[in-house]
């Protein structure tokens, strides 16, 4: 075995050159992989596109039109089509977040294990997290901005804060996504959770989150699923940004701050989930 | 002498109650060709991901580039190649794509980049296949991709896991003479492999090891020469009859291994041997005298085979 060479410093030649060049990544690394997830999206942007066009005018059809002639009277003093839309651009954030920090996580830990190709680079697992999700906000804001657009040609935002309600919707859907991904990145074996998530976890958010009447309408035992609802909350800070829907400012902050909290809690443990599975 | 590039001591992996690897030492010079050789199972890859600077140490010292991979992962992962055991190419990206994407994550300038991955699918034999997708490449071709891609930021140290693995002959041939282009320009090759004959083909110097241990290091010559006769005679007598013989054979040869199927008998000629034996009024079905491989070695050292 050949022996220690003791004179080494740390300030040699080839050791000065691997920090210099590990700055970048350091620095830009989240940026880097988010390049990567969006040139990805040339795989399937013809269906991305689609489903962010024809979703809101299918949705505002079918409920804008067609539900909202059984109520004539509206709700809450604006009509059903009005109520409706800001929960529909909220639900359509949640299901693309959804989608985004379910099955792609598996995929990138198990079956195309690209993360651990990813980590193999300078990129650390928080730069991935961070990556996805500056993707995903892209593509939700994207999306929810499309369908924002659609409600305004059917007439349904009075209010010139109205295009706020892309940021309520999009802020909606991450923060549903990012508490998915911290769940999703935890699967070592499919067995079904997804499927599962999507019955017990986002069909029933979507039912009972005041989407398509006031959470009030509930009976009294059932309205706390509405309180711990990111999409209740989304949605009523939609509504109050689209039509300037009445309710206290503290529960429009609460709104604001359920959404930012969940989203901070659940990126974290999404970051330290993957870093400690790249970890082995 | 050049500083080593990867200095080990007593590298430990453990997880939980089970060690990975086992208290290490071995050091890496610039250029040179390093291999670990071992059964599935005996730490190789555990060590390779330690090296690669993702998988968090134990107990021990470890220097890649005079840098500690606790607190300069990233810096340390800029200056490698990593080839993994189990190919990780984004199969939702075309060939090409799949370079342009991991040299962006070096924080290479897009026109560098695209440059190096020409030159690169020109190297792996990929140049005609550029648009096509991950999926519809073969075995052969998907690691040749996958080495292509760890060449993007021009690496002082290419790591490859078991890189032949599941390969048939001729695809094998074709990497190994990639990889000796690769070592001929002078980077420094850290490879894993069960297999003898590339451990023989591609490694200046080698450790053997088993169970998270080194049991043996020195160059192939070496080791062969240390542990082993030059020659090694293979007879078989029938499965069942085999114990019986090895009785009858005892003082033939340097040494003898008896395996399920064949005795091995090690000595400097083994024609002579094979004449020994059929004065003794034994005839073997079968009989082959070959030189001494690793594979030799290995068992010798571990009293079991390679590839098991």
């Amino acid at each position: 075995m050949t022996t220690t060479d003791t004179s080494r410093t740390p300030d040699r030649e080839d050791a000065r050159r691997a920090l210099a060049a590990g700055a970048a990544p350091r620095r830009f690394g989240s940026w880097y992989i988010a390049e990567h997830r969006i040139r990805a999206m040339k795989g399937y942007a013809g269906d991305a596109i689609f489903q962010s066009v024809g979703n809101p005018l299918i949705y505002l059809f079918a409920l804008g039109v067609g539900l909202a002639s059984l109520v004539p009277q509206g709700v809450g003093g604006v009509s059903y089509l009005q109520f409706v839309a800001p929960a529909l651009m909220a639900s359509a954030a949640m299901t693309v977040t959804a989608n985004e920090t379910s099955y792609p996580i598996l995929l990138g830990f198990k079956w195309n294990p690209i993360f651990f190709g990813m980590n193999a680079s300078p990129i650390t697992g928080a730069q991935i997290v961070n990556g996805m999700f500056i993707h995903i906000a892209l593509r939700t804001v994207v999306t929810v901005a499309i369908y924002c657009g659609v409600i305004a040609l059917f007439g349904a935002i009075t209010s010139p804060l109205g295009w706020l309600a892309i940021l309520a919707a999009a802020a909606t859907g991450l923060a549903i996504g990012a508490a998915i991904s911290s769940y999703t990145s935890t699967i070592q074996e499919d067995r079904g959770q997804m499927a599962m998530l999507q019955r017990f976890g986002i069909t029933p958010l979507f039912l009972f989150s005041g989407t398509f009447f006031p959470l009030e309408q509930l009976p009294p035992f059932l309205q706390p699923i509405g309180w711990i609802s990111p999409l209740w909350h989304g949605t009523e800070l939609g509504r109050v940004l689209t039509y300037g829907m009445e309710e206290p400012a503290w529960l429009t902050a609460t709104h604001v701050g359920y959404l930012v909290t969940l989203f901070a809690i659940g990126l974290w443990a999404t970051r330290r989930h993957f870093t400690r599975r790249l970890d082995k | 002498m050049p500083q080593p590039v990867i200095t080990a001591r007593n590298l430990t992996k453990k997880y939980g109650d089970f060690t990975a690897v086992d208290g290490i030492d071995f050091e890496v010079a610039p250029g040179e060709s390093f291999g670990l050789l071992g059964p599935n199972g005996a730490g190789k890859s555990t060590t390779m991901r330690m090296v690669g600077a993702v998988s968090t140490r134990t107990a021990g010292d470890l220097e890649i580039l005079g840098l500690d991979p606790n607190d300069h992962g990233p810096d340390i992962r800029s200056q490698l190649g990593v080839v993994p055991q189990q190919d990780n190419l984004d199969q939702e990206l075309r060939v090409r794509d799949n370079l342009l994407v991991y040299g962006r994550y070096f924080g290479l300038p897009r026109s560098v980049i695209a440059e190096r991955a020409d030159a690169l699918l020109e190297f792996a034999q990929l140049a005609d296949r550029t648009k096509a997708k991950v999926d519809d490449l073969s075995g052969g071709m998907k690691r040749r991709l996958t080495i292509a891609r760890a060449l993007i930021n021009e690496p002082r140290i290419l790591l490859l896991d078991e890189p032949t693995t599941g390969l048939d002959p001729q695809a094998r041939h074709i990497l190994w003479d990639r990889l000796f282009r690769l070592k001929e320009q002078g980077t420094t090759l850290v490879l894993t492999t069960h297999y003898m004959d590339e451990a023989e083909q591609l490694c200046d110097r080698l450790v053997v090891v088993d169970k998270g241990r080194i049991m043996a290091e020195g160059s192939p010559a070496a080791l062969i020469r240390e542990y082993s006769s030059r020659e090694v005679l293979e007879v078989r007598f029938g499965s069942d009859k085999n114990a019986e013989a090895a009785e009858k054979l005892k003082g033939i040869g340097e040494r003898l291994e008896v395996l399920p199927d064949r005795i091995l008998v090690y000595s400097a000629n083994g024609e002579a041997e094979l004449e020994r034996i059929t004065h003794l009024g034994l005839e073997p079905i079968t009989s082959l005298v070959r030189r001494s491989s690793l594979e030799d070695v290995f068992l010798r050292l571990t009293g079991r085979s390679l590839i098991e």
